[in-house]
């Protein structure tokens, strides 16, 4: 469904992204993992086309959109979940998801939104609770889950997530990873996930990338991954020298 | 029947797009892991970032069997070598051999290639598989093993030698498959005549033959004489072991798992890829190892590319079974040998003059090699004992070294034939 080539992306003279090459299949989980500073949020703007790559490609269900405008590739299916959360503080719940669907609106013409909004309610049944609240008001997991539900409203078929599990307690954090599951298994949602807990993302994820300063280091199945001794040392926090390791599964 | 059939039948645009991001994940990797690479990359210019088609690939440079003994034994490995769980070996142009590791994943994928090719030959979980190659530090033992109890197979580790025991073990464990050397294979088959023993009333069915170059006639008579359906497969330690390429059940040719390993044929001269269709050397990249990656590695085995889509399905390309050898390595019982080991081992010993010559012969099915060596008068016709101990000295140092058996025969000086001075190293008689 996505498939990035060669993409070299830079700020003024610095070099973020080099030379990546990546796809992402329609209905996989493909988790972008790496240390700060590696460069995968830098990745998904690009996608999102919030920068432009110096050089290489970005395909979209078939089409180019390497220097297409955001709202665009909004339109053509993909949603971005900003690091971070960006809710809109004093908007209610309700009115932060509305705005999600903005795109789907024409000058004139009343787009029903309704349909997604139950969705969103049916997944998420804490923020149908909390719908008239300011979105500021609410704690970190739910405002991860306004975020996701407003990329929702615009009906993607890809879902870009950049690091969802950022500054939430390691429950709540397994919580929204279980949801991002739920979207796919449910709705068919198609996932490039970033994230530093390279853990919880590979858990959920069906492949990966290694990203690190910049460059691509490895790929392959999430167990794969999870079962490599760099990432498990970089990226995992295992301290090999004290542990005997034990078949990371079949 | 497919092991994977989604991906042993994708698409060749996709899987050419798969191939760039694993070949641009594995140069960023040794690049940053392998000395020998970085230094050849500076050396020619080279900047890993740029590498951006498969067009590129040829301005990378080979990696020879030269390369891995000068680096003996982990100087090529890219990883830790805490984070290899297995090491295995092969033979080095002289003296040492070449070492090659891998890491769990390593192992994983491995078995599962090997699983593919068992399954291209027809074999599936149901199957009773001997594996009749020694186990130990070579690849195919342990690589057969591994694979075929990835596929669900009921594996016996016969291991090598024995012809009876193995032929014993055929008709109580009701072997349906068996895994070996082609030659081993009639060796087998003459055995089985000799203990009067039926092949009609064995179960076997499959053959999965390699490690050595073998005729369509060859597999003619094995499938006659055992009543199996006999396939090639392609393996070689530096780059993994068995696994890497096999035929499927239309035996025509062998099918190389590409999503893998990148292969070119090239001219063993120039190094430039030949032309689709034409006889050259193999050259393979691995695309996903760990531990031991390899860019353009030269196996030395020539073969060509196979034009067109297999019957079967199989989106891989195929090339020709192996048709020689680009240098002067040696298959003997299916094992590795240089004339460069045997002459390090004979300047090794006292009394010798490095004056001597391989004789390969097929002693009924099994190789035969015999090393006639030049010797100094006083050893040729002094105490009979002192030459005995000599000559066994020599015998047990071949055997240890090469890890196969060579007779040794004193001959006098100068009665070795030479042709412009020297002694044709090699006298191959052996009928393929």
């Amino acid at each position: 469904m996505l498939r990035l080539r060669n993409v070299d992306l830079a700020y003024g003279r610095i070099q973020a992204v080099r030379r990546a090459s990546l796809h992402v299949g329609k209905g996989e989980i493909v988790a972008l993992i790496g240390a700060n500073g590696a460069g995968k949020t830098t990745m998904l703007t690009a996608v999102s086309g919030l920068m432009r790559p110096a050089s290489g490609s970005i395909e979209f269900d078939g089409r180019d959109i390497t220097r297409a405008q955001p709202d665009a590739i909004v339109r053509a299916g993909v949603s971005h979940v900003p690091e971070g959360r960006l809710v809109f503080g004093p908007m209610t719940v309700e009115d932060n998801l509305l705005l999600g669907s903005f795109t789907r609106h024409r000058l004139g013409r009343r787009t029903d939104v309704r349909p997604e909004l139950e969705q969103v309610y049916a997944m998420f049944p804490r923020l149908e609770e909390r719908r008239l609240q300011a979105a500021g008001t609410l704690s970190g997991g739910e405002q991860q889950m306004v975020a996701i539900g407003r990329a929702l409203m615009a009906k993607p078929k890809m879902l870009l997530l950049d690091e969802p599990g950022m500054g939430l307690a390691p429950t709540v954090t397994k919580e929204i990873f279980r949801y991002i599951l739920k979207l796919r298994d449910a709705l068919g949602l198609t996932v490039l996930l970033v994230e530093q807990n390279a853990r919880a993302a590979l858990r959920i994820a069906d492949r990966g990338y290694v990203l690190e300063t910049g460059r691509i280091l490895l790929q392959g199945p999430a167990g794969e991954l999870l079962a490599n001794n760099d990432v498990q040392r970089a990226y995992l926090g295992r301290d090999l020298d004290r542990e005997i390791q034990p078949e990371q599964g079949a | 029947m497919y092991f994977e059939k989604d991906v042993e039948c994708m698409e060749r645009a996709e899987l050419e797009d798969l191939q760039l991001e694993r070949l641009q994940a594995t140069l960023n990797r040794v690049a940053r892991n392998v000395p020998l690479y970085r230094q050849r990359f500076a050396e020619q210019g080279l900047d890993p970032d740029d590498f951006r088609s498969m067009d590129d690939l040829r301005k990378l440079p080979f990696t020879t069997k030269q390369d891995i003994r000068e680096n003996y034994p982990y100087g090529l490995f890219a990883v830790p070598l805490r984070d290899v769980v297995r090491l295995q070996s092969s033979s080095g142009t002289t003296g040492k051999p070449i070492v090659v590791g891998y890491t769990r994943n390593d192992l994983k994928r491995w078995s599962r290639l090997v699983a593919r090719v068992l399954a291209m030959g027809g074999m599936t979980r149901d199957d009773v598989v001997q594996i009749a190659f020694h186990y130990g530090l070579f690849t195919g033992g342990f690589g057969l093993h591994y694979g075929a109890e990835t596929l669900g197979a009921s594996v016996i580790p016969s291991s090598g030698g024995n012809a009876r025991k193995q032929i014993m073990i055929m008709q109580d464990y009701r072997t349906t498959a068996l895994c070996c050397t082609p030659s081993y294979a009639l060796h087998l088959a003459d055995t089985m005549e000799e203990m009067g023993v039926n092949p009609n009333s064995l179960h076997l069915k499959w053959g999965l033959f390699g490690a050595e170059a073998w005729s369509e006639a060859m597999r003619e008579e094995i499938q006659n004489r055992l009543k199996v359906t006999a396939t090639d497969n392609y393996g070689i330690s530096e780059v993994m072991g068995p696994g890497i390429a096999g035929e499927c059940l239309e035996r025509q040719g062998l099918h190389v798992n590409e999503d893998h390993f990148l292969f070119e044929i090239v001219h063993p001269e120039t190094g430039e890829p030949v032309p689709d269709g034409e006889v050259g050397e193999l050259v393979i990249t691995t695309l996903t190892k760990e531990a031991f990656p390899m860019i353009r590695f030269r196996t030395g085995d020539l073969t060509r590319v196979l034009p067109d889509v297999c019957p079967c399905g199989r989106r891989f390309r195929r090339i020709a079974r192996i048709i020689g050898r680009s240098d002067d390595m040696l298959i003997i019982r299916g094992v590795n040998v240089f004339p460069l080991q045997v002459e390090t081992v004979l300047l090794a010993m006292e009394g010798a003059e490095p004056h001597y010559q391989i004789v390969l012969e097929r002693e009924g099915r099994l190789d035969k090699a015999t090393v006639f060596l030049e010797v100094s008068e006083n050893l040729l016709f002094d105490r009979m004992r002192v030459a005995r101990e000599a000559l066994e000295g020599i015998k047990r140092k071949l055997a240890s070294e090469l890890g196969v058996a060579m007779d040794v025969v004193f001959v006098g000086r100068k009665t070795l034939e030479r042709t412009e001075g020297k002694i044709r190293r090699v006298v191959d008689r052996r009928q393929l």
